[in-house]
């Protein structure tokens, strides 16, 4: 008898510990009210055609085809040229390719639906794994676009430090590109020194923001931390290897006539074709069209910065390949100019309602306790409206729409990923060129599949 | 970079990207949905966002779709670029684009129910292993 009240007590002691649970298990799809409902209603057609059913694939071959040399291969989702868990559905006729259509989400994970669900001081941790080969590039868009729903500006010093970071991170991002690039095609050696180079960039980057990817470190308001004793020296070092080691890699290639015969007069772009499938960046600067948003639509203070914008005009991989090297050389310029004239100052808003206390104030302040465990639990309102800002990546226009409800966490959160507007492209490209030259020209677009997919 | 914001109906919407297109705005850049379930109506607006690199300019268009049909006409005939934007729209939000040369998921399987990005499409949850535990009376 005795037991029987213990255990009844527990019960209930245990019940109310575990609100959430149901008698048997969980109810995965409690707040799921509406997504089956509303299937049940619409007619049999569209249920076949949401439910994915209805599958359309027009991908096979015809059937009065006499040519035996025709077949449907499948190239991904792990292959290693492909640059991640791209798939490709391709029909060759003999080693040439006559139709292709690329086949993504492999590597969905839902972060627009994560992003909903974190408050805007968390955002860059959802956004910064997007693009992984340009984190800091997630993350200004997403900063840019919550300060533009505030109406805040951020100190100068963190704007400076914001253009340092992402240019240094379009020079690694670059090195990777042409480093895969170089490896897809047998430069090995490439693939080597690219990586090698990277390296240096991202031990700076590990030593300001304790990561070497997905980094956190550009938040709205500012940036986390300020940058570490000894970065100009760092910077420097950086500043004076990378372009010793790009005239390196024109040594190597730049003449080398199997490079250039295997590159050359490759998956041409012309400027129509690009603006026809959206394709931007380097893609497009390399197609004869000088656009660039740090010139024409210019972010975080980098008009105010003395660069060129290289422009090509073959449209050839080729070009592509090389528009990249020149970039690195401007971006390295840019660094420059961020390294000698860093202002002194707060590299945060000094805003209270944005901007949590110093670590130091809460050992010493109750109040700043409390203010640090408001704005990392609740976060900071953001007013009612929505915004698009866009940047430039290094692969093109990386842009961020958020919409908000006037609550701590975006209502909407959409990022447009150049990669994923750029690998439409493909199809135009590797149409009637062998394998061969086609994993050239899916390395020259340089996808980063984390973008694509997000 | 402010862009114009241009609110349009379903009707009128192609007709109006004719336009734009026409006035010299090269680049579909982006295409995404608002689910604003429960808090407007109709429910579900498409944003559409135009460049023009010549005129250095931003454009949106923003459009309601009707509840009871979800249709909205495709625009990826005048700009390829809206093909995948719109299958995803399709995938994520269950927006059916009319005269879209593939209107099937690209993110999600081919064989997946629901669409996720809905308001009323629950993000699911994982149980964890301390709150599944066995109770006390069992």
């Amino acid at each position: 008898m005795k037991e029987d009240t213990r255990k009844s007590k527990l019960k209930f002691k245990f019940d109310l510990w575990a609100t959430n649970s149901e008698e048997n298990g969980w109810n995965i799809s409690s707040t799921d009210e509406g997504s089956q409902k509303m299937l049940e209603e619409e007619s049999e057609k569209q249920i076949k055609i949401q439910t994915g059913t209805d599958v359309i694939d027009d991908f096979i071959l015809e059937e009065d085809t006499t040519d035996d040399e025709r077949m449907i291969v499948n190239m991904g989702p792990q292959h290693p040229s492909t640059h991640g868990v791209l798939r490709l559905q391709a029909e060759l006729e003999g080693e040439v390719v006559r139709r292709v259509k690329p086949v993504i989400g492999y590597l969905h994970t839902g972060m627009e639906k994560t992003g909903e669900e974190l408050n805007y001081f968390q955002g860059p941790t959802n956004t910064t794994r997007m693009d992984y080969l340009s984190p800091l590039f997630n993350e200004l868009v997403f900063s840019l676009t919550t300060e533009k729903l505030i109406g805040i500006d951020v100190p100068d010093r963190a704007k400076t430090i914001r253009i340092l970071m992402t240019e240094l991170n379009r020079v690694s991002s670059h090195l990777v590109a042409l480093a895969t690039g170089g490896m897809d095609i047998g430069a090995l050696s490439m693939m080597i020194f690219g990586f090698r180079e990277r390296e240096l960039i991202l031990n700076f980057f590990e030593k300001t923001t304790g990561l070497r990817m997905n980094h956190n470190y550009i938040r709205p308001g500012g940036v986390a931390a300020d940058l570490p004793d000894g970065w100009q020296s760092d910077v420097e070092e950086i500043l004076k290897i990378i372009p010793e080691k790009l005239k390196d890699y024109d040594d190597m290639l730049l003449d080398n006539p199997i490079w250039r015969g295997r590159l050359e007069n490759i998956g041409i772009l012309t400027t129509e074709e690009c603006f026809a499938y959206g394709v931007t960046g380097p893609s497009l600067r390399a197609s004869g069209h000088s656009w660039d948003l740090r010139k024409s639509q210019p972010y975080s203070g980098i008009e105010n910065y003395d660069f060129d914008v290289p422009v090509l005009d073959e449209g050839d991989v080729f070009a592509r390949w090389r528009i990249k090297v020149l970039e690195i050389f401007e971006s390295l310029k840019i660094v420059e100019q961020a390294l000698n004239q860093m202002p002194k100052g707060p590299y945060k808003i000094q805003d209270k309602k944005i901007t949590p206390p110093p670590r130091k104030r809460i050992d010493e302040s109750m109040e700043a306790l409390i203010h640090h465990f408001k704005i990392y639990t609740e976060g900071f309102k953001v007013p009612e409206g929505d915004a698009y800002v866009a940047i430039e990546s290094p692969r093109g226009e990386l842009g961020c729409y958020i919409v908000s409800d006037g609550s701590s966490k975006p209502y909407r959160m959409h990022v447009r990923g150049p990669s994923f507007c750029n690998l439409q492209a493909l199809p135009v490209i590797m149409t009637d060129s062998p394998i061969a030259d086609a994993v050239a020209a899916i390395a020259s677009l340089d996808p980063v599949i984390g973008d694509v997919d997000r | 970079m402010n862009s114009e914001i241009l609110r349009t109906n379903v009707e009128s919407y192609k007709k109006l990207v004719e336009l734009l297109k026409s006035e010299g705005f090269e680049m579909m850049v982006d295409l995404t949905v608002v689910d604003w379930f429960r808090k407007k109506e109709p429910r579900f607006e498409v944003i559409v966002q135009f460049l023009s690199v010549s005129s250095n300019e931003r454009k949106t268009i923003k459009v309601f779709v009707n509840d009871d049909d979800l249709t909205i006409p495709s625009i990826s005939d005048i700009y390829p670029s809206a093909n995948f934007y719109e299958r995803e729209a399709f995938d994520m939000f269950g927006i059916i684009f009319t005269d879209h040369p593939d209107l099937t998921r690209i993110l999600m399987p081919d064989d997946w129910q629901g669409h996720p990005l809905r308001k009323n499409y629950g993000s699911g949850r994982i149980p964890v292993q301390f709150k599944n535990a066995p109770r006390v009376d069992q």
